[in-house]
């Protein structure tokens, strides 16, 4: 579906299409991580379906990977690519929010 | 004893303490910071806070076995590196050996966007990992607060800083945290309210153009502390606090004696000098000779073949070592040889702890026996009078317990009450000479009192204080009818009564010549009479003789007749 990101295409060198690498970090199996992934999950489906990866991160099983992003709140959605890095925290309730946060909707 | 049980009993009683091996800091918190706890360091820009931080992991690490984790939300691990590199701490060397671990934490709140309930899990898991991975028990997080800037929503910030800092307890972290000093709290987000055990506050002020850190634990919660401010500097050992009220007077004293270089001086002070060890004040206006009286004091120590610091703050060595060349006091051999060492500075060149600091590093690699501060009043151009007052106490209980003996002189202002204005002083002083003008017949002549020395029988006269091309002389003063005359004054009172004695002398030799001669003439007429009584009785006796002659002849004549006569014997003759 071709939406606001659309008004920025960067070429994706490795897969020679606009792919969009996100990364989610939570810390354990909570209700709150649990809600955060389901949460972008439908998110994705809704604007990104076909060009979105999503990388799941449990900090309680590599918590040195909570150094390299810079993760301090949980849980925290990284978009690595199309860049620029963008980190989004909270639940991702507020999906307003979250299209903001991630470009696809320019802020108001 | 008392503060000894008490200290026992604190450590028994539960709160354990951490030695942070800041110099001085340990005294003024009775041992340290709070052991498993957190501690609040609060302070504006500039203030020592991150050095405080890195200073407590440095030597816990080094001089206490205790890695410790920096976590910093402001400086790069490079920056901060290279940051303290200039006071002495290599964190490479730390971070090779597994005994520090610095964390950077950078948010940028531009990348960030909100969108609906977090924690911080992901800081106490960063946290946790760094503290495992080295085995860490002391922890800083420098400046946590600004989290408040790259976070929204304080509410939940401020929730899961609580939790933080329970949860640094519960892992049994000695931690300290930084907060940026507030308009009305002491820090900018309130961080004091989650952060109650121990607060330490710097301050960073100047007064004069002249800066001065100080220090003040501001609460601790069940530990005696001290709390004053205290003046800290940071040099290139670190951070130093200076814990002026807290050094006790225990020193021991030694009764040896020591001779002041001035030999009519050592006459006045019990006719030995000052006591070894003890702290001397002279004071005196300007071109009283104050500076003279601390060169021979010098010069004596140093043919003793003792060490000596002289700190100038008011001439140049060459200056001090040309002048009192002119009074025959020859400091440059001393120099060559090794015996004495020059420390001149402006006092203005920086703060009075600064310059407390640079003395005692001088003392502690000279190792001095004697030291002279000249003038220790030009001091107060950095800071008020309380000030020096208080680091000449920490000054001479250091040289006090070092058995050094301290002379300073101070500078009264001309004027005023000249021991009046000294009284700050005096208390610290064992020997106060006081060096003064004495004004009359239009000269200005040099005077010198004892006002008091400790310990020891002393003269209470006034001297007169010359300066000759052979150094100082002290000379009894006239005190007669005139009051005390000094100079030429003195000079020619003396000549006046040396011609009145002179008179008088020869009075009295004229006199006894007048006697002699009236005992001569006595005794010439003693001797005639004695001749007159002698003729008188050779007279007497040659009539006594013609007497009897007369009477035997007339007795003869007398019997002649009567025998003539025939007359028999009458009784009137027989009785004959």
């Amino acid at each position: 579906m071709k939406t606001k990101a659309a008004a920025k295409p960067r070429r994706n060198s490795k897969h020679g299409k606009d792919i969009w690498e996100l990364r989610l970090y939570v810390a354990g199996q909570t209700p709150k991580s649990i809600l955060a992934f389901a949460n972008l999950k439908k998110i994705c489906e809704e604007h990104l379906k076909g060009k979105y990866h999503i990388e799941m991160v449990d900090l309680l099983q590599n918590p040195r990977l909570a150094k390299g992003d810079q993760i301090i709140a949980i849980p925290t959605l990284v978009r690595k690519l199309p860049p620029p890095l963008k980190k989004i925290i909270g639940d991702l309730s507020n999906k307003e929010r979250v299209l903001v946060g991630l470009d696809l909707r320019p802020r108001i | 004893m008392t503060m000894a049980k008490e200290k026992t009993r604190l450590l028994r009683g539960g709160l354990q303490k951490v030695r942070t091996g800041i110099e001085g800091l340990d005294e003024i918190t009775n041992g340290g910071l709070p052991k498993g706890r957190p501690t609040l360091v609060c302070g504006g820009a500039g203030s020592g806070k991150t050095l405080f931080g890195v200073e407590f992991l440095v030597r816990g690490a080094t001089q206490y076995n205790e890695p410790g984790v920096f976590m910093s939300f402001e400086e790069s691990a490079e920056e901060l590196t290279k940051n303290v590199a200039s006071l002495g701490f290599d964190l490479n060397r730390l971070t090779a050996s597994k005994r520090l671990l610095v964390d950077y934490v950078h948010i940028e709140r531009s990348e960030i966007e909100e969108t609906g309930e977090y924690d911080l899990e992901g800081l106490f898991i960063r946290l946790g990992n760094a503290i495992d991975s080295i085995g860490a028990k002391r922890v800083v997080l420098d400046t946590i607060e600004s989290l408040f800037a790259g976070l929204p929503n304080p509410s939940v910030l401020r929730a899961e800083l609580r939790r933080l800092f329970r949860w640094l307890k519960k892992k049994g972290m000695t931690a300290i945290i930084t907060g940026e000093r507030g308009d009305n709290s002491l820090t900018r987000h309130g961080l004091e309210e989650y952060v109650s055990d121990c607060v330490i506050l710097l301050d960073h002020r100047v007064a004069n153009q002249i800066s001065t850190r100080r220090l003040r634990v501001v609460k601790y919660r069940g530990s005696i502390h001290g709390t004053n401010e205290f003046p800290f500097l940071i040099d290139e050992r670190g951070l130093a606090v200076m814990p002026i009220t807290s050094l006790g007077l225990k020193h021991t004293v030694t009764s040896q004696r020591i001779s002041t270089g001035i030999p009519r001086l050592d006459s006045m002070l019990g006719g030995k000098g000052y006591f070894r060890g003890s702290s001397i004040l002279v004071s005196g206006t300007a071109g009283t000779g104050k500076t003279s009286v601390a060169a021979h004091f010098v010069d004596a120590a140093c043919r003793r073949g003792e060490r000596s610091v002289f700190f100038a703050f008011e001439e140049s060595p060459s200056q001090v070592i040309r002048n009192m060349r002119s009074i025959g006091i020859d400091l440059q051999q001393w120099m060559g040889k090794g015996l004495l060492h020059f420390h001149a500075e402006r006092p203005t060149v920086y703060g009075l702890e600064a310059h407390l600091a640079s003395m005692e590093k001088s003392i502690n690699t000279f190792k001095p026996k004697v030291v002279i501060v000249d003038p220790v009043t030009n001091l107060s151009s950095v800071a008020n009078e309380a000030d020096v007052k208080a680091m000449l106490i920490r000054l001479l209980d250091q040289m006090k317990s070092n058995q050094t003996t301290t002379l300073f002189t101070t500078l009264t202002a001309s004027g005023g009450s000249l021991e009046l204005t000294e009284v700050g002083m005096s208390s610290i002083a064992d020997t106060w000479l006081l060096l003064r003008d004495i004004e009359i017949g239009g000269e200005r002549n040099r005077g010198l009192y004892i006002l008091k020395s400790r310990g020891m029988a002393h003269s209470n006269q006034i001297r007169e204080f010359l300066l000759t091309n052979k150094g100082v002389d002290l000379i009894d003063v006239y005190v007669g009818p005139s009051g005390v005359l000094t100079g030429s004054a003195r000079i020619s009172q003396e000549s006046q009564e040396r011609d009145i004695e002179m008179v008088h002398q020869k009075e009295i030799e004229r006199r006894k010549l007048n006697v002699e001669t009236k005992r001569k003439a006595l005794e010439a007429q003693i001797a005639s009479l004695h001749a007159q009584f002698q003729a008188e009785e050779q007279e007497l006796k040659k009539l006594t003789e013609q007497e009897t002659m007369r009477q035997r002849s007339v007795l003869k004549l007398q019997e002649k007749i009567a025998r003539m006569r025939k007359e028999d014997q009458s009784s009137e003759r027989r009785k004959r």
